[in-house]
């Protein structure tokens, strides 16, 4: 999908020399959004059984955005996240094992249990971490870009963000440094067209993607559930940012398949902020990226069904090993958070 | 030992370390110009990749040192007034002193940011506060309240070269000030008080700004045969909690100057800590002497009034020690 504004930049239309994944890379593509998506339904499921400690707010239904932009990116670069951000951190390379120990507050756990599901990181493969401040990855992301091209390696910073943190300050803030800096940076709006409890048509003003495309920055708006479309779009903006062409801006549009978080309906107490035909309507498999990565695989003859099911039957494997994992972890050391306010300074 | 004023010791000490390790880079509002004059120069020297301006707009000054740290960078970020660290506060509270153990101490965040701070310039409410309380308050950050040149370029350097973030708060209106620096390398290690002047009857511990109108009025009361013991802590966070306790253990008798506000302020916490631990040590109540809790006002005439003078200090000193009522005002 693109909208009116005229954006002639490199990458920002889908030439009919548009770039296809590989047959390998389209199943790679699919077998990450399905881990995701079988994650977070586990998630989803153990949340509303009383099993884990804290909330959990969860990606099904945007998965292909996730997955599209992190098969461009190596351990090096870096990647911001958000409180929904179990996606980024499987997408970018984190390991299943460790984030799940992390949601159940194992030691075990990526972040010793220290971090929870709203701040799963991992520093090794650039996951500088889900935050759970609406907003607050751009300007990290900005850091991170700004110390890429101090190194002048060619690595980049992505920031994945959502349509609320599009009405933080910081977003114009970053669109202002990183365009004036040219940095290595790939902004992803992920518009799922909530903002927390609230239809982000009502307290946005304007079309996102507008407010980069006032910077002059290269801005491409896509179907965030198709993920070739995703994957095309992020490969335009991560090899303009290699190239040292600067920052790039994708707005991904798609939709919150769950509530902000689990459990949400105990908070709202009866109170609705969208219509159940609405959500029904964006699972059918026309709408769905799950689905839809999947017509496109059999399409392609990327994948056969039988490999889709051996596909489907290895993600059940890795999901209930993960929680496997979780479950007999050993508990979060209680002390811990005396010993890790500052790092030790070497003598 | 040279003498120096503050201002080009702070500068001697970023240079020096921008000079040893590349991996240092320093930005913020007019640091090419060094409106403040503590980096002037630095932009020439070091170049754009190393030293550069930037917009104001402090939220994503502070949440970018939190990714150019996480990159690999030692980042100085220099944002003029401590009244800024409020625009900041987001990365600054939520992010640098909460990622290493939300990552479950993965992330070490070499940041130091430096900030002048403090009342006496005309310069109203909102460029005129002592701004570190808060920052205390959040936990995984190092506070540094040096008072002499000397200081200033030994905690700077500590701080620059150390793996946690750490806020330099320069004394607004003392850069001038001058003072003796050793030569050659000289590192001030955190969590260590310096005593300015020995005395037996009462300990004030003043903070930054404080120490000189504290060694005015330990003067003065000297005249009266009143012996004051100066404590410097040169750091809030980490603090020397022993070197509190063992002055009080001679004196007796504390008196905090802090130029944040009396509520939660510095010296509030000081008081509590020794009254914690040191309360058998103590012939008398804890006195602080702070600025009131208002915001700075603007006319010189109403701001002294404000900041704690070696007038005040005096006395809460007398008070201390029962003489209060011997010398006529």
């Amino acid at each position: 999908m693109t909208t009116g504004t005229s954006e002639a930049r490199p990458g920002a239309a889908v030439a009919p020399q548009a770039p296809t994944p590989s047959g390998a890379q389209a199943v790679a593509l699919y077998e990450r959004m399905l881990l995701i998506r079988r994650v977070e339904e586990r998630l989803r499921d153990e949340s509303a059984a009383g099993h884990l400690p804290g909330a959990v707010h969860l990606y099904i239904g945007e998965e292909a955005i996730a997955a599209g932009v992190c098969a461009h990116l190596t351990d090096r670069d870096y990647a911001t996240s958000t409180h929904r951000g179990h996606g980024h951190f499987l997408a970018k390379g984190g390991d299943v094992d460790a984030m799940m120990a992390e949601i159940w507050a194992k030691a075990e756990g990526i972040c010793r249990g220290m971090g929870g599901s709203m701040h799963v990181a991992d520093l090794s493969k650039g996951i500088l971490g889900a935050n759970g401040i609406v907003g607050a990855g751009l300007p990290i992301a900005t850091g991170a870009a700004f110390g890429a091209k101090l190194d002048g390696a060619g690595a980049v910073a992505v920031c994945f963000f959502g349509d609320g943190a599009s009405n933080q300050g910081v977003l114009m803030e970053a669109l202002n440094v990183a365009t004036l800096w040219q940095l290595p940076l790939v902004l992803v709006c992920e518009n799922n067209t909530f903002s927390e409890f609230t239809p982000s048509r009502e307290v946005t003003a304007g079309a996102i993607a507008d407010r980069a495309r006032a910077f002059g920055m290269p801005t491409e708006e896509v179907d965030g559930n198709d993920v070739v479309a995703v994957w095309r779009a992020a490969g335009a903006a991560v090899a303009r940012a290699r190239a040292g062409g600067g920052p790039s801006f994708v707005e991904a549009h798609t939709y919150r398949l769950q509530g902000h978080f689990e459990a949400e309906s105990f908070v709202l107490s009866g109170g609705r902020y969208r219509e159940e035909e609405e959500v029904a309507s964006w699972r059918d498999d026309g709408k769905d990226a799950i689905a839809r990565a999947r017509a496109y695989l059999l399409a392609s003859r990327a994948a056969d069904t039988a490999r889709l099911e051996a596909i489907e039957a290895e993600v059940a494997r890795r999901v209930d090993a993960a929680v496997a994992f979780a479950e007999a972890g050993t508990p979060a050391d209680p002390g811990l958070a005396e010993t890790l306010m500052f790092a030790p300074e070497e003598g | 030992m040279a003498r120096q004023r503050l201002l080009q010791a702070v500068h001697d000490a970023v240079a020096e370390e921008m000079a040893r390790d590349p991996k240092v880079v320093a930005y913020g509002e007019d640091v090419e110009l060094s409106i403040v004059g503590d980096l002037r120069g630095l932009h020439e020297q070091f170049g754009h990749d190393r030293i550069r301006n930037t917009p104001i707009c402090e939220d994503t000054l502070t949440g970018m040192a939190v990714g150019l740290a996480a990159a690999g960078y030692r980042v100085i970020v220099h944002m003029m007034f401590s009244n800024f660290f409020y625009t900041g506060m987001d990365a600054i509270a939520n992010q640098m002193a909460k990622l290493r153990l939300m990552t479950g101490g993965q992330m070490s965040l070499p940041i130091t940011v430096i900030a002048g701070y403090g009342a006496g310039a005309a310069n109203a409410a909102q460029h005129s506060d002592a701004a570190y309380p808060p920052i205390m308050n959040l936990g995984g950050l190092n506070v540094l309240v040096p008072s002499t040149p000397a200081d200033a370029k030994g905690l700077l350097k500590t701080a620059i070269r150390g793996r946690n973030p750490s806020f330099f708060l320069e004394p607004s209106g003392r850069g001038g000030e001058l003072g003796e620096v050793p030569d050659g390398e000289h590192l001030v290690p955190f969590g260590s008080a310096a005593v300015h002047r020995e005395g037996g009857d009462v300990t004030v511990v003043a903070i930054g700004r404080m120490v000189k109108p504290a060694l005015a009025a330990a003067e003065l009361l000297a005249a009266d045969g009143i012996e004051v013991e100066v404590l410097d802590p040169r750091t809030l966070v980490p603090f020397d909690e022993a070197a509190v306790l063992a002055s009080v253990a001679k004196t007796g008798q504390l008196v905090v100057v802090d130029e944040a506000r009396e509520c939660c302020g510095a010296a509030s916490q000081i008081a509590a800590v020794v009254a914690e631990h040191g309360f058998p040590l103590l012939r008398g109540p804890i006195r602080r002497v702070t600025n009131p809790n208002v915001a700075v006002p603007y006319a010189p005439i109403a701001e002294r009034r404000v900041i704690p003078g070696e007038d005040r200090i005096v006395a809460a000193v007398r008070a201390a020690t029962g003489r209060d009522q011997a010398v006529p005002a």
